[in-house]
């Protein structure tokens, strides 16, 4: 970090911004107490996927595509098997569809404990970290550690392993759960559920800085269920589309000083994804436990400050749980793992629910089965711009207080939106040429 | 906990001489920075995964940088560098240099560490053209033609395996450099894995295209007890006979695109691979 002054102008710079999955840093620019210039720089180094998966088999997508991120891999896997299932006309049974929710649950109970937990709690208690953290609050981080193992564990069992699962495949699974195998998961998802009602308790306590925004949600919807693999994609300000359509409506855009595209809707530019724009838009579809959480929170849709989607977060933990149990119970072994059909050239589009939010992935590929192309658009791409525009906004309320604190505000502003910069980098470093 | 962790593997290495003259202190915790280059954060994400062993780790360790995880950013030298991810910049191959310098010893974690990891299938195209692929302005765009892993720039001292990493192995490399002994890894194929697991053998039972004959083992043979070929993830064993596996996936039907792509996927630039990769591609 620095800051430097100069006359009366200021200039505060986050030069590698920690407890975030990857690489980026913050500059800002101050004159007196105004903001003059606000910069997410994003310098995860290159690794070009959309290039080289050109030339690759359709089948070997789902192992390529996790790679792109280790937190939510399952997220990369599920949007590309249902990108490339629309393409081949490939209808999976009921029984596939619950496993996908199930393992995208696990993936969420994952990712959610440890982001509120280890990433960002430590900047409203007061700690660099969760380790730190543990010294004086053990009991907490174990519970935060237990719960993520949980997640965990969700996805050993259906996927092998919890980073990079082997057992997604186009049309299904390479092989599924015995229905015993689920029930011995029970016990533990009940606990999770449990906890998470607890930690949703612990962390509404938290202070949360007095910041509501103008937002515009955009997130899945379906009409049945809180959205995970399917759904419209909607925001409250008349968003209602198909995710085929979504280039239609968001463009991406290469700016200078980072290396990830940022994503913008044609007609009114930034915009938010993730947990705070699912809970806006979705509250109606969560489960009891969860909406009753939410209320004894205070927690409300709409909910305009996204400091508070630390609680969001939890919230979406129970939800997971909830659905996790409630899919188990319902679960009988579907008659095949997989459903196979011949290949055929075309494009396809999906958009799931990753944990930080709305990923889409578009491909085209040719009559051997071969990628002829492939876009992928991940949830911090989108985020990005939304970002920088809180911190336009945040910095001023803040301008009075010492650099060192205004800095570590900044990150915590940031860090609201749990940004996976090895995803958002569509893979390629951008330095700023001044 | 012994004084000089690491320091038996060091002598076959040509690293700069440590920072740190002296040997740390006896009660000094050893100090654990871990750095991440082109990745996707996963093998990293191992030591967090640890669930039930991570506050046992951090009160063994001193975790002193690890960006991913924590705000303390305290300057080398560190007795313990895990290295995540391939070196694809400019300023990053200079800045494994430096990072060398800090690390008393030097472990890569990962497929992109040890062996360039996927982000490595640039290598045999031509980047510029990939950039162009992706990007608007490719002018703002500054990255390496190729992807190439930390030992081709710097000594490392010992080489995880696995995309992602065994979170049991890191944990194993871990105590053992906190003992001053060397880490006990299998050497052998996922074939013996795959056996000692029980699995029924895909290759000979189904005729799948399995990599196992020729990949290391560590991660479990998961692939085999989830019904399907092995898709080599944790890159070449060492006396790896990719030329029989070749022949045999010519019998099994693959045709040479298939077997091209079977070599080339998250351990491609590892030597075996590569040359079992271009004979293919060649013949």
């Amino acid at each position: 970090m620095s800051a430097k002054t100069n006359g009366g102008s200021r200039s505060i710079k986050v030069d590698y911004l920690t407890r975030v999955e990857g690489e980026g840093s913050i500059s800002i620019k101050l004159k007196g107490d105004e903001v003059h210039d606000v910069q997410l720089q994003i310098f995860e180094p290159p690794r070009l996927f959309e290039g080289f998966l050109r030339g690759r088999h359709y089948l070997e997508i789902p192992d390529l595509v996790a790679r792109i991120c280790g937190i939510c891999p399952v997220a990369y896997q599920m949007s590309a098997v249902h990108a490339l299932e629309s393409i081949l006309g490939i209808q999976v049974d009921p029984a596939v569809r619950l496993l996908r929710r199930l393992l995208y649950c696990g993936e969420w109970i994952e990712s959610h404990a440890l982001h509120i937990f280890m990433l960002h709690a430590p900047d409203f208690m007061g700690y660099p970290d969760a380790i730190r953290m543990a010294a004086d609050h053990r009991e907490l981080v174990e519970l935060a550690l237990r719960l993520k193992k949980i997640g965990n564990h969700l996805m050993i069992v259906l996927g092998g392993r919890e980073i990079h699962p082997i057992s997604v495949a186009v049309g299904g699974f390479f092989k599924v759960p015995s229905k015993a195998e689920l029930h011995a998961l029970v016990d533990d998802l009940c606990w999770a559920r449990d906890t998470s009602i607890a930690a949703a308790r612990i962390v509404a306590g938290l202070e949360f800085p007095d910041f509501e925004q103008d937002y515009e949600f955009v997130a899945l919807s379906h009409p049945d269920e809180y959205p995970l693999n399917e759904g419209r994609l909607v925001s409250n300000k008349g968003l209602d589309i198909d995710a085929a359509q979504f280039s239609d409506h968001f463009m991406e855009q290469h700016v200078k000083y980072s290396n990830a595209l940022h994503t913008r809707l044609r007609e009114r530019a930034a915009y938010l994804v993730g947990p705070l724009a699912r809970f806006n838009l979705n509250f109606s579809k969560l489960p009891e436990a969860a909406q009753q959480a939410a209320r004894e929170c205070d927690l409300a849709p709409p909910c305009l400050n996204p400091f508070r989607g630390i609680v969001v977060r939890a919230i979406e933990m129970i939800f997971a749980c909830e659905e996790a149990l409630r899919l188990i119970a319902q679960y009988e072994p579907p008659p095949a793992p997989r459903v196979e059909a011949p290949v055929r050239a075309g494009a396809g589009h999906a958009a799931t629910e990753a944990p930080r939010g709305v990923l889409y992935h578009r491909y085209e590929i040719d009559e051997r089965g071969l990628i002829l192309k492939a876009q992928i658009v991940p949830p911090t791409a989108q985020n990005q711009k939304r970002i920088e525009d809180d911190l336009w906004r945040f910095v001023p309320l803040i301008a009075s207080l010492p650099l060192d604190k205004i800095r570590a505000k900044c990150e915590q502003a940031v860090r609201n939106y749990d940004p996976c910069i090895s995803c958002a980098t569509h893979f390629v470093r951008v330095e700023r040429v001044s | 906990m012994k004084t000089k962790p690491g320091a038996k593997e060091k002598k076959n290495t040509t690293a700069p001489p440590p920072a740190t003259a002296q040997p740390p202190a006896a009660a000094r915790r050893p100090s654990v920075a871990v750095f991440k280059f082109a990745s996707c954060d996963g093998c990293q994400l191992s030591l967090l995964d640890a669930e039930d062993e991570l506050l046992a780790v951090a009160g063994a360790v001193d975790i002193v940088y690890f960006p991913e995880a924590t705000s303390v950013m305290r300057k080398g030298p560190y007795d313990l560098g895990l290295v995540e991810g391939s070196i694809t910049t400019h300023h990053d191959a200079e800045r494994i240099q430096h990072i060398r310098r800090q690390c008393r010893t030097l472990v890569t974690i990962g497929a992109c560490a040890t062996s360039g990891g996927i982000q490595a299938l640039r290598n045999w195209k031509d980047s510029s053209g990939l950039v162009r692929m992706v990007y608007a302005n490719p002018d703002f765009v500054r990255t390496l033609k190729m992807s190439t892993p930390v030992a081709e720039h710097v000594p490392v001292d010992f080489e995880l395996r696995g995309c992602p990493i065994n979170k049991s192995q890191l944990l194993e490399l871990i105590s053992a450099t906190l003992a001053g002994r060397k880490p006990n890894f299998p050497a052998y194929s996922v074939c013996l894995e795959c056996k000692r697991r029980g699995n029924i053998c895909v290759a000979v039972a189904r005729g799948a295209a399995c990599m196992g004959p020729v990949t290391q083992a560590g991660c479990g043979a998961i692939c085999p007890g989830f019904d399907r070929g092995c898709y080599g993830c944790f890159g070449p064993m060492e006396s790896a006979n990719t030329a029989s596996l070749t022949a045999r996936f010519r019998i099994l039907g693959r045709s040479d695109d298939e077997i091209v792509r079977a070599f080339r996927s998250y351990s491609a630039w590892a030597w075996q691979f590569r040359q079992a990769g271009e004979e293919c591609e060649k013949s």
